[in-house]
């Protein structure tokens, strides 16, 4: 299944062309985004949060589609770590994705969907669409900038970028550039998109037909590297999936593969295959030092906000190292900074789940 | 929200007291960053601390501070040189893997140090392991040797003779019993700890 722009969220035209890092312009950009908690009259306590690659506007609101209840609602909302009763929390869709911002799912100027003749964008263009938004929205300076993973790259970025937007950046199980493994990883996954017969090179859109198999195979390699070894042998073990012994044969024998089997199968009636493949490169192009002249340090040098890093100790996705290196960056320029590596079994998806710890360090740091 | 500077340790009240208005410094093992928010709050100063535990940083992080958490021994290396006005190295040096070499670079990232440490020749020290024969444990050392953080320990003696080894200058040195300060008369004997403000 295609996901359609949906109407569930405010959405706005860019007034301007948006310049991409590939030369080209996007016209007509549009970015559908939902807001929690009144805007203050001095327009300070707004709190851009952005979310991370399948993740969209919806962070404490249910989903359109899936009707489950936002993705951080467990972090934003009314006596949450990040109270809405006293910040406006912005989340916009980014552009490339499908949930109503502007990306190969919607229609280019001639009335077809854009499909592969969407540029390349990379994450410094959606973050150059945020902060669009935040000029209509005519907001100068956020209380504060966070993002888990996809979205701590952006958090990231947004800062190297637009040093004087932000008072705070809180960057989660992040990176400031894409490791071979990481590369690796996406590169699965786009090649099990583009092996389906059914992406017809991206234009699947009119035929009634989707790489739902190729794309489901994708969610699934990209879940595990979600994942710790730990948290899986904790929750699945070799248990068998509602048998009694092995079938010797190839269905869903143990649970774990069910379970990867429903992670997948249920991503394809939520997420465009064609934004998982504009997405994925952008992280993939992610490399703050390199849009820097090679240092790191350099592209936080001029930097007005306080920073947080915070990793997970199971995170093998974007490990502790990869966190201690933007510190180790932000701490040659001088610029404010806390880290700390929190201990959490989930792996990289600790950053969605209860982590207690967690929830103290975002609400210490923000307030 | 801060201690206030007369209700704090006192061989932190001494480095509080001596920390001039608007210094940048690095306080290794801030614990919960008590002196560190003394600082910014009383002094206006840019602290910043390093810290192993990940509770205390969470801590400190809550109070607005920044704090990185690492090891001493280990990421005291990655800061750049003459970073800061003044480096505090409280009640650590003792802990320390290789404390001659922390304290050089205490004196890179720092134009200036203050390091405090128990004095292990504290008279009651002295009596207690010559009339028992077993390792001192103190209301201020109350830790068996066998589960001790304190690998290293020294005197004030032991102190100066690295200073003067490695040519550092001490530029002040405060002494304490009973949580009070006293005179440095026989220091070696008379003081449970020590606070030197060095200089290279």
């Amino acid at each position: 299944m295609v996901c359609m722009p949906t109407s569930a969220s405010t959405s706005l035209m860019l007034p301007d062309p948006l310049p991409l890092d590939s030369g080209q312009a996007l016209e007509c950009v549009e970015i559908a985004y939902e807001t929690y908690g009144e805007l203050a009259a001095d327009k300070r306590n707004a709190i851009l949060i952005f979310h991370a690659l399948t993740g969209d506007q919806h962070i404490a609101s249910p989903h359109p589609i899936t009707g489950k209840p936002g993705w951080w609602a467990r972090m934003v909302g009314p006596g949450k770590p990040i109270d809405t009763d006293r910040y406006h929390v912005i989340c916009a869709n980014v552009i490339g994705s499908c949930m109503g911002s502007t990306g190969p799912a919607s229609n280019a100027p001639d009335g077809q969907p854009w499909a592969m003749r969407f540029p390349v964008i990379t994450i410094r263009d959606m973050v150059r669409a945020q902060i669009a938004l935040l000029d209509v929205l005519g907001i100068e300076r956020v209380h504060a900038l966070v993002g888990g993973s996809m979205g701590g790259m952006q958090a990231l970025s947004c800062a190297a970028n637009f040093p004087d937007r932000a008072e705070r950046v809180l960057a989660i199980a992040t990176t400031a550039r894409h490791s071979a493994q990481n590369i690796a990883f996406h590169e699965v996954g786009r090649q099990a998109i583009m092996a389906d017969p059914n992406w017809q090179g991206g234009d699947y859109h009119a035929t009634g037909k989707a790489p739902d198999a190729g794309l489901a195979v994708a969610r699934m390699a990209a879940h595990i590297t979600y994942l710790s070894e730990a948290g899986l042998t904790d929750k699945f073990g070799r248990r068998l999936q509602d048998r009694a012994a092995k079938s010797f044969g190839f269905d869903a024998d143990f649970q774990v593969e069910s379970y990867l089997r429903h992670q997948g199968l249920s991503f394809t009636g939520r997420f465009d295959a064609n934004s998982y493949l504009y997405i994925t490169r952008a992280m993939d192009y992610f490399d703050l030092a390199e849009e820097h002249g090679g240092r790191l340090a350099d592209a936080f040098r001029g930097t007005t906000a306080r920073f947080c890093v915070v990793s997970f100790d199971t995170d093998w996705l974007y490990p502790t190292a990869e966190s201690r290196n933007v510190v180790h960056a932000l701490n040659s320029v001088a610029a404010p900074v806390s880290f700390v590596e929190l201990s959490a079994p989930y792996g990289h998806d600790s950053f969605l789940l209860e982590v207690p710890a967690l929830d103290r360090v975002i609400k210490g740091f923000i307030e | 929200m801060s201690t206030p500077t007369s209700l704090l340790r006192p061989d932190l009240a001494v480095i509080a007291r001596h920390v001039p208005a608007g210094a940048r410094v690095l306080d290794v093992g801030c614990g919960d960053g008590i002196l560190m928010a003394a600082l910014r709050d009383g002094r206006g100063v840019d602290a910043r601390g390093l810290e192993l535990d990940p509770e205390k940083v969470e801590l400190c992080v809550s109070k607005g501070l920044s704090v990185i958490q690492g090891d001493a021994n280990r990421d005291l290396a990655e800061y750049p040189d003459g970073a800061f006005d003044y480096a505090i190295l409280s009640q650590t040096l003792q802990t320390a893997e290789r404390p001659h070499q922390m304290l050089d670079h205490l004196l890179r990232v720092g134009r200036r140090a203050f390091v405090s440490f128990p004095n292990f020749a504290y008279w009651r020290m002295r009596l207690s392991l010559l009339v028992n024969g077993r390792m001192p444990v103190t209301p201020h050392l109350p830790v068996s040797w066998y589960e001790t953080e304190n690998i290293h320990h020294l005197t004030i003696k032991d102190f100066r003779a690295l200073l003067t080894e490695k040519g550092v200058k001490t530029e002040s040195c405060w002494f304490f019993a009973h949580d009070r300060e006293i005179s440095p008369f026989r220091a070696n004997w008379r003081a449970e700890h020590a606070v030197f403000q060095l200089s290279r």
